[in-house]
């Protein structure tokens, strides 16, 4: 299978359409879990066809948010919502097909976790369960079944049990899952951070390759590099506040909050 | 981390079809497990209350084939302590009774959950003890035995259960005029257990114990036990048989369970009982009112 | 250890001539305490399942309760069951007592605590691992407890054989609602108690080890059909 790793330019090629509808947005939202405040006063839109990378130290909150925006986490205070007009136009033609079912409330959403948890079945059932969950009749599921083993290259494996395959292959997995969902945002937590570095090559690909289509995704990521490499807007968290918020380019170039530069320095060492 | 398979693993075709095997098999099981045999309700059988001496005496191995085969009805014995068997057979959940403890039997008549009681057999209680006999209790007489027992301060098994043989036990220490509870620490032992547990008990202890002659000859694990008192007239044992009221219970199975009674004390039961021996020894004799 | 030695050989002669009586016993035994186990896994599974994912005022008090009742002695249950099918019982009228159906009925009430608090294990503890997953995948708090008991489907086998060698090597209950009847509510351990109690120790000990040698040979044969059908999940377990 072929990956196409995205290169040091790739930011230039990831451009927004002009006028992209906003997806989700978040008015001062704060989460508190027991006496923590893992998140505090929030304010962000997410837009169509964005790539947004949520950075920060751990316990900067970034999971947290990432969950907020997919509603896995409760508000404390504050509002989430959505704009249902932004459905039509979540997609540049021909390269990501609409959503079968259009949502009458939320966009379509799917996560891919840093560990994937793969029921104890084969690649394809495990496929199919998560198409049964959303509710995907049975000749529509076996067709995005197959379409989802061919994108993610699986195909060889499809009846090979999901806890045979190897972290990255796992990991492809849980992408292929949350692909067929047909979502309109996909959510990544940390996806690439328990794999080795060809695992991690292999899996930012697709990842990069499915944005490419038109997919909206929001990651988390430790890794600076790779939010460089994926991203077209990047915010950073610090204790629970959103301290920056710029498009990609601007976040590596311009002059950033000392702590934010500090992190900056720490991280990107290490790529 | 490439994580290496060295194994085949079935193909997928073979996989559905041992899955398909194992559903198939749990389902037969579970169909199989859950069909009961066919229903009783047309069975001629009746429940009768006994205690656990009687049945482990063997009589009943003996007797209830001869009723089943002149009769044709199937006799199914629960075996509990006399206390029990007739709480059992107050509530209904018996057809008969066949226990040994008159006064709880006239008792139970009294109170109108039988219509009679009638005699069927007798045995004997024998005083079992170690061979060396230390209390020398040895002889015809048990209240002089038991006397001797207390003054000597050996250990006694009582059952302590309620049991017809408790209540004889009890009714022995009365006309002895001792009080169990004036023994040695420790000597009087209650384990509250039936005739065998009890045997067991002493047999594992050395101690003393009354017991009835039937189940002493089943016994197996007797160690260094024999039978030290026997032939009092104090030890005298009466069998009766009680058939539930059925204007207490309506269910009840009169009519089989008059068959029973009626054929227990008429000369084949009685004949029956008295051909049951074990050794060469008859555990039981008949004596049913002609 | 005579004894011991002369039981084993009993046990062994039992078995290689088949002995009638012993083939009856052993088989209603498998067929009481098997089908308490089936219906124990429906309700009890159920149960820990929805216990698991459930929230409501008094959660942690039936939690507490079902952790109590595992405590629960078998002789109590078969005196509860006694008291509810017997003739001056409320379902006297049903006129089970004494039958094997009684004894079923007494060993499904003493599994389903079992197979409910250990299922309720196994699901919350998969569901730390994979709960928030199968949520961003759209599956309820009942359907994420049913696909996780899929999931860990080798531990739910051995809570079911766990619940199965409770309910086989039980007496109390069986002894109580069925009468230790020759014939009709016989099983291998009231049988042993009556040997024992007969004081044949060496006959008691002979159909404890052939008890355990049936046990023995069910869990084997599912052990090795287990295997042979999804081998990478004993893998995973």
């Amino acid at each position: 299978m072929n990956h196409r790793e995205p290169g040091p330019s790739a930011g230039q090629d990831r451009v927004l359409p002009i006028a992209s509808k906003p997806l989700l947005s978040l008015r001062q939202a704060s989460v508190q879990f027991g006496a923590v405040r893992a998140l505090e006063n929030i304010d962000l839109t997410l837009h169509a066809g964005e790539r947004l990378a949520l950075v920060g130290a751990n316990g900067s909150g970034k999971t947290t948010l990432l969950r907020l925006l997919h509603g896995l986490v409760p508000l404390s205070t504050g509002e989430r919502c959505w704009d249902p007009r932004s459905l039509a136009g979540s997609h540049p033609a021909g390269s990501h097909p609409i959503a079968a079912r259009p949502s009458p409330r939320q966009p379509t959403m799917a996560m891919v976790f840093q560990r994937p948890f793969l029921l104890n079945l084969s690649v394809r059932n495990n496929l199919r369960i998560a198409l049964w969950l959303r509710g995907v009749g049975r000749a529509e599921r076996g067709l995005r079944i197959r379409q989802a083993l061919t994108r993610v290259g699986l195909t060889a494996l499809a009846d090979r049990p999901a806890g045979v395959l190897s972290g990255g292959q796992q990991q492809r997995l849980a992408l292929g899952i949350a692909w067929a969902a047909q979502p309109e945002v996909l959510f990544l937590d940390e996806p690439t951070a328990s794999l080795d570095p060809s695992a991690k090559r292999e899996v930012e690909g697709l990842i990069d390759e499915l944005a490419r289509e038109g997919l909206t995704v929001v990651m988390t990521t430790h890794n600076l590099g790779q939010a460089k490499r994926l991203a077209t807007r990047v915010i950073y968290l610090e204790a629970g506040r959103l301290v920056v918020d710029k498009p990609v380019v601007s976040f590596f170039s311009e002059a950033l909050p000392f702590a934010a530069e500090q992190f900056l320095q720490g991280e990107l060492s290490w790529n | 981390m490439e994580l290496n398979r060295t194994f085949q693993p079935m193909g997928a075709r073979a996989r559905r079809a041992s899955l398909l095997a194992v559903i198939g098999t749990v389902i037969m099981a579970g169909v199989a497990l859950l069909m009961a045999p066919a229903a009783h309700a047309e069975d001629r059988f009746i429940v009768m209350a006994s205690t656990t001496s009687t049945e482990q005496s063997g009589l009943f191995n003996h007797l209830l084939p001869l009723f089943k085969q002149a009769s044709g009805i199937e006799v199914r014995v629960v075996a509990v302590g006399t206390g029990q068997a007739i709480d059992m057979a107050r509530r209904g959940d018996a057809d008969i009774a066949f226990v040994h403890d008159t006064a709880a039997e006239e008792k139970f008549v009294a109170e109108g959950f039988a219509l009679k009681r009638q005699d069927v057999m007798y045995n004997d209680f024998v005083l079992i003890g170690p061979a060396r006999d230390p209390a020398g209790t040895a002889g015809r007489d048990v209240v002089g035995a038991l006397r001797k027992l207390a003054a000597n301060g050996a250990p006694f098994i009582s059952r302590g259960d309620k049991s017809g043989t408790h209540a004889a036990e009890l009714r022995l220490w009365k006309r002895a005029a001792i009080d169990p509870a004036s023994f040695k620490a420790g000597s009087y032992r209650e384990c509250g257990c039936g005739m065998g547990p009890a045997l067991n008990m002493a047999s594992a202890t050395n101690a003393y114990v009354l017991a009835d002659r039937g189940t002493w000859l089943a016994f197996r694990n007797r160690g260094d036990l024999k039978i030290l008192v026997e032939g009092d007239q104090s030890l005298f044992n009466q069998y009766g048989v009680l058939v539930v009221n059925p204007a207490r219970h309506p269910h009840v199975k009169q009519a089989l369970a008059q068959t029973f009674a009626d054929w227990i004390v008429s000369p084949a039961g009685q004949g029956a009982i008295a051909s049951y021996q074990v050794g060469g020894e008859s555990l039981f004799f008949p004596n049913a009112r002609k | 250890m005579s004894t011991v030695s002369e039981s084993l050989s009993l046990a062994l002669e039992l078995i290689g001539r088949a002995d009638p009586e012993l083939t009856r016993i052993a088989a209603l035994s498998l067929r009481v305490s098997g089908s308490a186990c089936l219906i124990g896994a429906v309700v009890g599974l159920a149960l820990g399942a929805w216990l698991a994912v459930a929230r409501f005022p008094g959660d942690r008090i039936v939690v507490w309760g079902l952790n109590t009742l595992l405590a629960l002695p078998s002789v109590v249950v078969g005196l509860l069951v006694y008291l509810l099918l017997s003739r001056a019982g409320p379902l006297g009228a049903l006129g089970i007592l004494f039958t094997p159906t009684a004894m079923i009925v007494a060993q499904s009430i003493l599994v389903v605590p079992l197979i409910a608090a250990l299922s309720r294990r196994l699901v919350l503890t998969a569901l730390r691992e994979g709960g928030d997953q199968l949520r961003s995948m759209g599956a309820g708090s009942g359907m994420s407890a049913v696909l996780l008991l899929l999931h860990e489907r080798v531990g739910v086998l051995t809570v079911l054989l766990t619940a199965f060698g409770r309910a086989v090597a039980e007496v109390g209950a069986v002894m109580v609602v069925g009468g230790n009847i020759n014939g009709v509510t016989r099983v291998m351990t009231t049988a042993i108690a009556l040997e024992t109690s007969k004081g044949d120790l060496a006959l008691a000990l002979a159909l404890g080890f052939v008890l355990l040698g049936v046990v023995g040979i069910i869990n084997g044969a599912l052990a090795w059909m287990q295997q042979g059908v999804s081998r990478s999940a004993e893998v995973l377990a």
